[in-house]
């Protein structure tokens, strides 16, 4: 084990991480309000997509992303409309969205299966961060979308405990009738962050066809979607664990990717078991801790808000 | 002026009209996304196409003696599917691992097929039923134990499992069981005869339409009659009431995912026994999540699961026989999920009316 190995292992970690963390911040924002929202994995994939085809067609990947997030806007507001105003199963809408996502994915990519992306992105260092040893190359020599997100995670931690929207957010998910009672309007918060969670989903699906392996393959997510269903529990619904808990996931991604570059003995096939199995021990751990600790879900989380049973 | 009405109970009209707007709907969708879809292609595209590729649909589903045998034999691993996660659901647990339970059934039926090719077909047929179906209940059984013991989230890891499930075959086909005669494919051996379940004259509908269908009744008899079907729909609906009741909560979550991956994983073993005859990558295209959506529409209902089985099976047929005029096989998934999405939508006129009152007219 070099130096040097490690560093590019802790490099890949970022990359193969950074698409589970915009769709586990997205979920985690769904999820405070108190919409589970099972649907990432579809939505994710049709930010892919829609990311993939409007950067072929503009030539401009922040054409592709910026599509991306209307697309997973888009579905994301279909679950609210069901989940919010007609009140219908979270669980079985958000299985339907997976499903329906899905197809959808594979209907609009279909002509575009095997077609080069001529601009996708690159990765660009950042003067003297990118210069400083072993920090530098892990951390500062990535694309802007990672760069995004170490914004992005502090901004969305601070808003959800130290602001006064935040309260709201974190209000309606705990206890919507006191929060309605306060003046908060528990549909229109509902909405809105199930909306955007959609949004950061689709730009993780677009990080997926346009940064970490720039194509587009049929359910190229693989899973990404469920694992960061998973990652918001691991995270305990805090941005900041959010993103250490993406970056475990990429490591396992990167170890697998690597040892197989190397030749180690151990058919592919068991190395890309490796994230499934490991979400399935994460959450059995995180389950047994979290009734340990009395610490969990937001209160109302997966229940429909009927204003007239008040 | 308009409000909402809260139901007493559904309306009877409503039961049959909901579904029947759901289908009209979801398929509208389909059209709606073929139309765009045609509009960007260089010779565009005119509704009467996108009409065509319905008509044609139907027509490659049940318009000759072939489509119509097709669309069972899509239908009936659906039915077993669909059957197996209904009793999951009944108890609200998201079972949606059908799809590597029934992988890992068809893995366990291919190992006896292969491992003893000698055996007469009236012990190799019960074996390989026997196997698939233990196989597929201890691939469910996996996520609940920790979902009855711990609380552990069962939709995730049975979820996850799918993915184990597939690689694990995948690993088999290419490696340890790749025909040395299969041109590199990921194929394994051909079974012998003897491996291979009956036919219905020169169709492909096998055995495996029979046991489905003796399985729904079982299934409508257990839930109504025996004290276990009892048990599992008060669990579902209301857990506390059944705890209360004395009623073992962790031992039907055991039982009941035991049961759902059995059932799953006797659709692996009849798909692979008599559709493929062989194991092979790919063998399911996707039954397992297509039949969460035939258990919701069904109601979770045995004989309906049986119908709307046929219904998405005839779906899946005509979606194949339109892929030739450039239609891509991935609208049958995209108008099988906006169908649960209506579906969902519907249920909220279930449960609440629309009443318009002179009132406000008055009023004025």
């Amino acid at each position: 084990m070099t130096q040097e190995f490690l560093i590019t292992i802790l490099a890949t970690a970022i990359t193969a991480g950074t698409p589970i963390l915009y769709a586990a911040l997205g979920e985690l924002l769904a999820e405070r309000c108190g919409i589970l929202n099972l649907g990432v994995e579809g939505m994710m994939l049709v930010g892919a997509v829609t990311g993939f085809v409007f950067a072929v067609r503009s030539n401009d990947p922040w054409v592709g992303v910026l599509a991306a997030m209307l697309g997973g806007g888009a579905l994301a507001l279909v679950h609210a409309f069901l989940t919010v105003t007609l009140q219908a199963n979270q669980v079985v809408s958000g299985l339907a969205l997976t499903l329906f996502g899905t197809g959808l994915s594979g209907f609009i990519g279909k002509p575009y299966i095997g077609i080069p992306v001529e601009n996708a992105f690159k990765p660009v260092t950042l003067g003297f961060l990118s210069d400083i040893p072993v920090l530098g190359p892990v951390f500062f020599h990535h694309d802007p979308l990672v760069y995004v997100t170490y914004i992005l995670v502090p901004v969305l931690w601070f808003f959800i405990y130290y602001t006064r929207p935040g309260l709201h957010l974190r209000a309606v998910g705990e206890n919507p009738a006191a929060a309605d009672s306060l003046g908060v309007s528990v549909y229109r918060v509902r909405y809105l962050y199930v909306t955007l969670g959609g949004m950061l989903a689709g730009v993780g699906g677009a990080y997926l066809s346009l940064a970490y392996a720039p194509t587009w393959l049929e359910n190229m997510t693989a899973g990404r979607g469920w694992i960061a269903v998973a990652l918001v529990i691991f995270a305990i619904w805090n941005p900041l664990r959010a993103m250490l808990g993406s970056y475990i996931f990429g490591g396992i991604d990167a170890l697998g990717f690597r040892a197989q570059a190397m030749g180690v003995m151990i058919p592919s096939f068991f190395l890309k078991m490796l994230p499934y199995i490991f979400t399935i021990l994460v959450l059995i751990m995180v389950t047994r801790k979290a009734m340990a600790n009395r610490v969990g879900a937001p209160g109302a989380l997966g229940l429909p808000y009927d204003r007239e049973e008040r | 002026m308009i409000r909402l009405e809260r139901r007493s109970a559904p309306s009877p009209a409503g039961m049959v009209l909901i579904p029947l707007t759901a289908i009209f709907l979801a398929l509208l969708t389909g059209a709606v996304f073929l139309y765009i879809n045609g509009l960007g292609s260089p010779k565009g595209i005119s509704w009467g196409q996108v009409l065509a590729v319905y008509t044609g649909m139907l027509d490659g589903a049940f318009g000759s003696g072939y489509g119509l045998s097709e669309t069972i034999v899509k239908a009936i691993p659906l039915m077993l599917c669909g059957l197996g996660v209904s009793i999951a659901f009944r108890m609200q647990l998201w079972n949606i691992g059908a799809e590597g339970q029934f992988y890992m059934g068809a893995f366990a039926a291919a190992w006896v097929a292969l491992s003893f090719p000698d055996l007469p077909a009236c012990v190799m047929l019960p074996a390989m039923v026997l196997t698939g179906m233990l196989c597929g209940g201890l691939w469910g059984l996996i996520p609940a134990v920790p979902r009855a013991y711990l609380g552990v989230n069962e939709t995730i890891t049975t979820l996850m499992l799918n993915y184990v499930a597939i690689l694990w075959v995948n690993y088999l086909v290419f490696g340890p069981w790749k025909d040395p005669q299969g041109m590199n494919f990921p194929l394994s051996k051909p079974f012998t005869p003897a491996a291979v379940l009956p036919t219905l004259g020169n169709s492909r509908v096998h055995l495996g339409l029979a046991f489905a269908l003796v399985l729904a009744v079982a299934l409508w008899i257990a839930l109504r009659q025996s004290r276990w079907g009892y048990e599992v729909t008060v669990i579902g609906e209301s857990p506390r009431a059944a705890r209360y009741a004395g009623m073992n909560i962790t031992k039907n979550i055991l039982l009941v995912m035991f049961f759902s991956g059995a059932i799953a994983g006797l659709a692996g073993m009849a798909e692979v026994s008599a559709i493929a005859q062989r194991m092979q990558q790919g063998l399911s295209p996707g039954y397992g999540y297509t039949a969460i959506i035939v258990a919701w529409l069904a109601k979770l209902n045995p004989f309906a699961i049986l119908l709307v089985s046929f219904l998405l099976g005839a779906l899946q047929v005509g979606g194949y026989s339109v892929q030739s005029s450039g239609v891509p096989a991935a609208i049958v998934f995209m108008i099988q999920g906006a169908l649960l999405f209506f579906v969902l939508g519907g249920e909220f006129f279930n449960r609440y009316k629309i009443v318009c009152t002179g009132k406000t007219k008055m009023e004025v």
